[in-house]
């Protein structure tokens, strides 16, 4: 429970308040949430916190002006669509208030965060939407400085637009190389996806140029259907290299577009490594994260299992068997929304229940999915029994066409409710 | 209802159905939305929208009810909704569809 001088949002005014009359001074103190990222998850929380109590105060801080989303970028690499159908601005958030500062430290005590020109904000009750920072410390000779030659592109914008350029620049005959890091991270059928489209690219405009990719697993989210489209559409392209099989990436040279693995090494002309990932810097810097480097929640508050009054929603959180997608971050952004309001109001939240679809495309007109339905059990979010699953491995090509169809509306819908 | 009588509310001696009612009267429909609920709107857009993927907007809930039983049975062909229909129990569904289904709904993000 919060504490009542929490849940009223008046911390900052209470020494005033003893000596003035309180009605008139608490009449303005709305209870402030503050939601740290205006990504999928930071974004539609804070809309659905208004949309659920008006008389919240809500703010959102995000240094950056214009959010341009994962989900579809692989299609920009692969010259499908352009960056700015990606790119969506924050002028659609309605009654909330927009900062545009990047947050730098939260005192859980005080109910209080900092932002990064020095002010500070009150709050009665903090969202943690970070989303990931790639953990430059895990991968030997990968750094920031190496993403600009190797880039991650797992955080769309620029990198994904280098990774165009480089696909763009090589010659018919090169070899591609992407690495995958081991589970947790952000986006589980992403890497496939991506191989799948840049295997597209590669097959109708460098017909004799080969993909690798070096994975630090050996099974990965809706393999069969990949490795069954790989064969029917890319045969002799892809060659997948899994951890038993010397997949896993040990150091990366950046000079000469090396992936030194146990087994050997490979040079490649054009390098995509997605490196091991954990919660955003300030998750760390706040005390929710704990040793994996990710966020322990309650799964039906989200809130902190190390900070009470902090909530965690998005790639940053523990979701237990819901994997990192922006469809999970939507999804917990608006349970975490009513769960924060009903605490607000001294109620008691509900046990929410989540849905995740995610679309991978494989080419353009081909499209593969995997669902599921999670509810809170045994402090995890875990799969409801019975329910979800992938796309029939024997679909027809008219349903790989529909649900590739599906994937294209399914981002206009979601960013539509996320950004408005 | 603000946050002013709120705290009127606990200055004086406050109690619990009070504030029940007081919330019931002030929030949106988007509130009381049943658990998943919430979850559907993140492929099922306004029908302004006009995607592939149906709107729900102006269905009714016994057809919507209907429709996922249709669904859970794979009496009705689908992609994903077969597969998400499973995750829900009778009563669940029908406590969705009835918000789903209520005009005031505020599910399409009007702040
Ligand atoms: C190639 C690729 C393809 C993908 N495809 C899909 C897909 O098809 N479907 C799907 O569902 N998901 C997909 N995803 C996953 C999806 O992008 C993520 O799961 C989703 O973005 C997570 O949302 P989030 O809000 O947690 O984090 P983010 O979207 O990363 O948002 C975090 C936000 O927080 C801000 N921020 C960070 N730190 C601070 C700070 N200190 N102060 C203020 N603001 C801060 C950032 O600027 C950013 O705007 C894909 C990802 C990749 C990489």
């Amino acid at each position: 429970m919060p504490s009542r001088r929490a849940v009223l949002g008046v911390a900052a005014a209470s020494v005033a308040a003893a000596a003035f009359p309180l009605p008139q001074l608490r009449a303005q103190a709305r209870p402030r949430v503050v939601v740290i990222g205006g990504g999928f998850a930071g974004a539609s929380c804070a809309r659905a916190l208004k949309q659920m109590d008006r008389d919240l105060a809500v703010t959102l801080v995000e240094p950056e002006a214009a959010y341009v989303a994962c989900p579809f970028s692989n299609t920009v690499l692969a010259g499908l669509r352009g960056i700015e159908a990606q790119t969506f601005g924050y002028d659609g958030l309605g009654d909330v208030g927009l900062i545009r500062k990047r947050a730098v430290a939260v005192d859980a005590e005080r109910g209080r965060v900092r932002l990064n020109d020095g002010t500070n904000i009150d709050y009665a009750r903090l969202v943690l939407a970070p989303g990931i920072e790639l953990n430059f410390d895990a991968l030997p000779g990968y750094d920031a400085a190496a993403a600009e030659i190797m880039p991650h592109a797992w955080k769309a914008g620029p990198q994904t637009l280098l990774l165009r350029d480089q696909l763009a620049a090589i010659q018919d005959g090169g070899t591609v190389i992407l690495s995958a890091p081991a589970n947790p991270f952000r986006c589980p059928p992403g890497p496939y996806e991506r191989a799948s489209l840049i295997a597209h690219y590669l097959k109708t405009s460098k017909p004799r140029s080969k993909l690798i990719i070096l994975d630090a697993k050996d099974a990965f989210s809706k393999q069969r259907l990949f490795e069954a489209a790989w064969q029917e559409l890319y045969p002799g392209l892809i060659e997948w290299v899994p951890l038993s099989a010397g997949g896993q990436v040990t150091e990366v040279d950046a000079a000469t577009r090396t992936f030194v693995t146990e087994f050997g090494s490979h040079k490649a002309d054009v390098a995509s490594v997605i490196p091991p990932q954990r919660a955003g810097a300030i998750a760390q810097v706040a005390g929710v994260a704990d040793q994996t480097g990710w966020c322990p929640i309650d799964p039906v508050t989200f809130e902190s299992q190390l900070r009470p009054g902090i909530h965690v929603i998005g790639d940053a959180a523990i979701g237990g068997a819901m994997p990192k997608s922006a469809f999970s971050a939507n999804a917990q952004a608006k349970a975490c929304a009513a769960a924060v309001a009903a605490l607000l109001r001294e109620r008691e939240p509900t046990q929410p229940k989540l849905i995740n679809t995610c679309y991978s495309l494989v080419a353009p007109d081909y499209g593969i999915s995997i669902a599921g339905v999670y509810q809170p059990r045994d402090g995890l979010l875990a799969e409801v029994e019975g329910a979800g699953g992938t796309s029939p491995l024997d679909a027809a090509k008219e349903v790989r066409e529909l649900e590739a169809a599906y994937a294209e509306d399914w981002f206009r819908t979601i960013t539509s409710e996320v950004f408005g | 209802m603000s946050w002013c009588d709120l705290t009127k509310g606990r200055r004086g001696r406050f109690s619990a159905p009070v504030l029940l009612a007081a919330v019931a009267a002030s929030a949106p429909a988007f509130a009381g939305a049943p658990p998943g609920a919430t979850a559907c709107t993140g492929c099922h857009g306004p029908a302004a929208l006009d995607t592939a993927i149906p709107s729900l907007d102006a269905h009714a809930a016994a057809d919507i009810v209907d429709q996922m039983q249709a669904f859970r049975t794979g009496q009705r062909d689908a992609t994903v909704m077969g597969r998400i229909a499973k995750g829900f129990s009778d009563e669940e569904t029908r406590a969705i569809a009835e918000w789903l289904a209520q005009p005031e709904a505020a599910r399409h993000a009007e702040p």
